[in-house]
C-alpha cells in the first residue's frame, strides 16, 4: 500500500494491486503452507512500478496452465484467484516446481 | 535467625523501607496508583509473603506452585489486575515487585551479620522467591491483557455487523473494513436471523466501507446472497464503487442472481420498487 503511494499510483491501480496481492498471499497460505511476500520499487517500461514477489515452499502446482484457467480449483474457492490476479496486474510471472514450491511475481505501474 | 521469623518480626521496618525504595527507584506511579493504594498493596503482598514463609519450608524444596503460596499468588493477581486497569506497564509492575529485595536484604544482613553462610542462603532464597513473584505478576498481567483483548474482539465482532431494519420488510447490514471468513460468517448469521425476526423481504448488504473485494470476499457475498434467497427474501448488494466494480470484472467473478447497486440509496429505492412502497413527495 505504501509502495503504491510512493509511486503515486491511482486509486484504481492500487485497489487492483492490493486485491491481486491478497489473492496470491492467500494461495501461498492455503496451498503453499505459508510463504514470504516482498515488495520492491521497480521500473516497468521506464516508468516507476511496484513489484511483489511471493515465495512459498509448498508442494508446487502440478499443472500451471490448468491452474491459470478460470474456475479451476483443487480447493473450495471460486477458482479465480490465480487467473484473476494475472488480469489485475501489468506483469505476472509464475514459477513452480513440484515438491519445491511456487514463486509468483507481480508488477504494477502507477497508471 | 530464620527467614520467616525475621520477616515476621521486622514487618513494619521492611514495609517502610520498601515504600521508601519504591519512591527512590521511581517505581511508584503516583499518577495512576495513589500512595495509599500503593501502601495497601505493598502491605497485602508482604503479609502474604510472611504467611507463606511461615507455613512452608523455605529450603531447596521451595516450590512456588505449592498451595502454601496461594495467598501470595492471589495478592499478586489482585495487584496486577488493579494496575493493568490503571495502565501500568509490565516493566513497572516487575520493578515494583523486585524493589522489595533491597529492604529484605538490608534487614537480613543486620540480623545475621555473624553467620555469613546463613545470610547468603537466605539472600539466595529471597532472590528465588521474589523472581518467581515477579514472573507470576507478569504472567498475570499478560493473562489479564489477553482477557481484555478477547473481550474487545468479541464486542467488535458484534458491533461490526449490525443488522438494522431501515423500512418495513427491509433490513440492511453495512460492512466495513476487511471481510474475513469469521466476520463473513457472523454477518450471514446476523442477517439471516434478522430476516426471520423482522419478517424482511429484502436484505441489503452495503459494501461501501469494504476496502477490497477479492475472490474470497466475493464468495462470501455469494454464499450469503444464496442463503438469503433460500429464505425467500431477495438480496441486494449496494455500495459497489467504480474501483471495486473494475476489480471484480478483472477477477472474473460473476454475481448471478444478485441485484447490485452503486450506492445504498439506489439499493433502497430498488427495494421500495420491489415491495411496492410509495414515498410521498
Amino acid at each position: 500500500m505504501n509502495a503504491m503511494d510512493r509511486i503515486g499510483a491511482s486509486a484504481i491501480k492500487r485497489t487492483k494491486f492490493v486485491t491481486a496481492v491478497s489473492e496470491i498471499a492467500r494461495n501461498a497460505l492455503i496451498y503453499g503452507g505459508g510463504g514470504v511476500m516482498t515488495f520492491h520499487l521497480h521500473k516497468l517500461a521506464g516508468r516507476p512500478s511496484v513489484l511483489a514477489e511471493c515465495v512459498d515452499h509448498g508442494p508446487g502446482i502440478a499443472d500451471v496452465d490448468r491452474a491459470l484457467q478460470d474456475g479451476y480449483t483443487t480447493g473450495k474457492g471460486l477458482g479465480l484467484g490465480l487467473s484473476g490476479a494475472r488480469r489485475l496486474v501489468d506483469r505476472f510471472a509464475i514459477e513452480t516446481l513440484p515438491g519445491e514450491g511456487t514463486t509468483v511475481i507481480m508488477e504494477c505501474g502507477a497508471r | 535467625m530464620a527467614l520467616a521469623t525475621i520477616i515476621q518480626n521486622e514487618f513494619d521496618q521492611i514495609l517502610a523501607n520498601w515504600m521508601r525504595d519504591q519512591g527512590r527507584e521511581g517505581v511508584r506511579r503516583t499518577d495512576v496508583v495513589s500512595a495509599r493504594e500503593s501502601e495497601a498493596q505493598s502491605r497485602e503482598l508482604l503479609q502474604a509473603l510472611a504467611r507463606a514463609l511461615r507455613d512452608t519450608r523455605s529450603d531447596d524444596t521451595f516450590d512456588f506452585s505449592n498451595p502454601g503460596w496461594d495467598p501470595v499468588r492471589e495478592a499478586l493477581e489482585h495487584i496486577s489486575q488493579t494496575r493493568t486497569e490503571s495502565g501500568v506497564s509490565p516493566t513497572e509492575m516487575a520493578w515494583f515487585i523486585a524493589s522489595i529485595k533491597q529492604s529484605i536484604f538490608t534487614i537480613l544482613s543486620q540480623r545475621n551479620a555473624d553467620d555469613p553462610k546463613l545470610l547468603i542462603d537466605q539472600v539466595w532464597m529471597v532472590t528465588k522467591i521474589v523472581d518467581q513473584m515477579a514472573l507470576h505478576a507478569i504472567s498475570a498481567y499478560v493473562d489479564q491483557r489477553e482477557a481484555i483483548i478477547e473481550r474487545q474482539q468479541s464486542e467488535m465482532t458484534e458491533v461490526s455487523a449490525p443488522v438494522v431494519k431501515i423500512w418495513d420488510r427491509i433490513v440492511t447490514v453495512p460492512l466495513l473494513g476487511t471481510v474475513d471468513s469469521f466476520r463473513a460468517q457472523t454477518v450471514m448469521e446476523n442477517l439471516l436471523q434478522a430476516i426471520v425476526e423482522r419478517e424482511a423481504e429484502v436484505a441489503i448488504i452495503d459494501i461501501t466501507g469494504v476496502s477490497t473485494v477479492d475472490t474470497m470476499v466475493a464468495q462470501h457475498l455469494l454464499k450469503t446472497a444464496a442463503a438469503v434467497r433460500l429464505m425467500g427474501a431477495e438480496c441486494v448488494i449496494s455500495g459497489i464503487s467504480p474501483k471495486i466494480a473494475q476489480t471484480i470484472v478483472h477477477l472474473g467473478v460473476d454475481l448471478p442472481n444478485v441485484v447490485t447497486r452503486g450506492d445504498l440509496q439506489s439499493g433502497l429505492s430498488y427495494a421500495f420498487e420491489r415491495l411496492g412502497v410509495k414515498i410521498g413527495g
